[in-house]
């Protein structure tokens, strides 16, 4: 974590809990007759009444179009606007040397990185025939699908870092995949399918090294353990508002403005161009260069809003405290029959992914939202990783700052139960 | 156990659990005359079909691949259901289950016979794909008529 951000790593106490609960009002409700235990927040947080009323005030005072019009609601926009995206830059350490784009989240981001280096403009693409790009194999489809079809368009080869029997990554691997050839590399912070957290420090660094253009998936890092931008040899770095704390639909690509220059744009249109005659344009500047169009302006001031929120409470804090749930969560289940932690020394980590002999996840979801608790089930979008480890779909639990221990033990009561009435 | 929730009691009776657990009619016929496979991208649930249909008739009928305990136990008293069946009895009865699963047909006005314990599974919406995987697959097995 950068010098920026001072880093208390004592983990929530139950009293600072309870308080921050009381800010999500969805938190309080009962499903199926039981307190929900909301335990999917590696697919999507909640989010906080100081994040849905800096949204609601941007609606209801500040509204208009941006980069447009001279009235005092246009600037009033723009400036909430430019000030969520300063914020935002702040709060991933992004330099002098950075500049952030506003996207949809991280999918869009990722998408608009692959796509922008796999396709010509008025320059070349970035990527060309038999290049290679090396991409991890713990990657969420959203990581390694665009890279595919990139490496399609553009004749590149596509070369995957694989991890170990235990779903680890390891430097040296990389070493051996890097050539004269890889034009980027793209890993993720964190493993959403299995809670893994790659070194992706050194990762990064090797491949920059190598001459590659570098990516990190920090979608699932980024509510907990965000990726300190000005000490990582990064290029782009996608994340979403919805991981955070902060409204769906939203996230932000950042990176080296050198880099993000090099992006031909994925939606032309307007607010992104300098100059349109009838047959020519040129394209405005970055940030708006990537940002065509009328983009989600109270997403923005809600990301925003969230980051705020996260650094009000101490991102160690959190960090330390989803890491004592998922540690307790993977203990736990560690101890009942016939069931494997994947990524069980996953290191600090919020998710934690299992498997039980003879029972389907599906089974154990049902069963356990029969008990107000909500946990994903299925392949989390990680196909190829899953049937790497020869796994099948998994069941996973992954916890937020609002999480309780009480809600891990009924977490590790209900898999007990379902697996009673399953085997 | 005492104090069922309604999902144990309404999805996991004995009747399902015990096809779960002990699959009828389980593998691969060696010369199908039919067959097609059924795929849950989402959850990874994966069944085969094959068949051997004559005169008219589901003379025999195996499945194979993995699933949920409510995609196992569905094929599997699919499979005992429609074995020696006619082709056009065994589409009907796919229609009344599907039917009692969508919520067109109430569950005593359609028999099922003992499909009827999986009637259940039309209150939790996100299982139905579970318990209709393998007749997908029969059904589109059917229609591969080579």
């Amino acid at each position: 974590m950068g010098d920026r951000h001072a880093v208390d790593h004592a983990a929530l106490g139950d009293a600072d809990v309870e308080s921050l609960r009381a800010l999500f009002p969805v938190l309080a409700q009962t499903v199926n007759g039981a307190p929900l235990a909301y335990l999917d927040n590696a697919a999507t947080t909640q989010t906080p009444l100081p994040v849905q009323d800096a949204m609601r005030r941007f609606e209801q005072h500040d509204r208009a179009n941006i980069h447009r019009g001279a009235h005092t609601l246009s600037q009033r926009a723009t400036e909430a606007f430019e000030h969520a995206r300063s914020t935002l830059k702040r709060f991933v350490d992004a330099g002098a040397a950075h500049e952030l784009v506003f996207t949809s989240g991280t999918t869009e981001a990722l998408n608009l990185v692959a796509h922008g280096l796999s396709t010509s403009g008025a320059a070349p693409a970035v990527i060309q025939p038999d290049d290679e790009i090396v991409v991890s194999a713990l990657e969420h489809h959203a990581n390694l699908v665009p890279w595919q079809q990139a490496a399609r368009r553009c004749a590149a080869r596509l070369r995957i870092l694989r991890p170990d029997a235990q779903g680890r990554l390891h430097v040296a691997d990389l070493a051996r995949l890097l050539t004269p050839r890889t034009r980027v590399f793209a890993v993720t912070a964190c493993a959403n399918a299995t809670g893994e957290r790659p070194p992706y420090e050194a990762l990064l660094a090797l491949a920059a090294d190598a001459g590659a253009l570098t990516v990190l998936d920090a979608a699932q890092a980024v509510g907990h353990a965000v990726p300190d931008l000005s000490a990582l040899a990064c290029d782009f770095m996608a994340f979403s508002g919805h991981k955070m704390y902060g409204p769906m639909g939203t996230g932000a690509l950042v990176g080296r403005r050198v880099a993000l220059e090099r992006l031909e744009p994925l939606r032309y249109g307007g607010d992104m161009v300098a100059w349109v005659s009838a047959t020519e344009t040129t394209f405005a500047e970055l940030p708006m260069r990537l940002e065509g169009g009328t983009p989600n302006v109270a997403g923005a001031v809600g990301q925003a809003a969230a980051a705020t929120f996260i650094d009000g409470i101490g991102r160690g804090r959190i960090e330390a405290h989803a890491s004592a749930l998922r540690e307790h969560a993977a203990t736990g289940l560690s101890e009942l029959p016939g069931l494997t932690v994947l990524a069980a020394d996953a290191g600090p980590s919020a998710i934690v992914s299992f498997v039980a002999d003879g029972v389907h996840p599906h089974d154990i979801g049902t069963l356990l939202d029969e008990q107000g608790i909500a946990v994903r089930t299925g392949h989390h979008c990680a196909q190829p990783l899953l049937e790497h480890l020869r796994l099948g779909p998994t069941t996973r639990a992954s916890f937020a700052l609002y999480n309780t221990h009480a809600e891990v033990e009924r977490l590790l009561a209900g898999v007990a139960r379902a697996l009673k009435v399953l085997r | 156990m005492t104090d069922n929730t309604a999902a144990e009691l309404d999805l996991y009776q004995d009747v399902v659990m015990d096809h779960k657990r002990s699959p009828r009619h389980f593998g691969t016929l060696p010369a199908p005359t039919h067959q097609a496979r059924g795929q849950n991208p989402s959850c990874g649930d994966d069944l085969q079909v094959t068949l051997n249909v004559a005169r008219g008739q589901v003379q025999d009928i195996r499945f194979s691949g993995q699933g949920c305990a409510i995609c196992i136990a569905s094929a599997s008293m699919m499979a005992e259901a429609v074995h020696g069946c006619d082709v056009a009895d065994a589409q009907q009865l796919q229609r009344c289950f599907r039917a009692v699963l969508t919520g067109e047909l109430e569950p005593e006005a359609a028999h099922l016979g003992k499909l009827v314990s999986l009637a259940g599974v039309r209150r939790y919406p996100g299982r139905i794909k579970c318990a209709l995987l393998g007749w997908h697959a029969l059904m589109h097995a059917l229609g591969n008529a080579p």
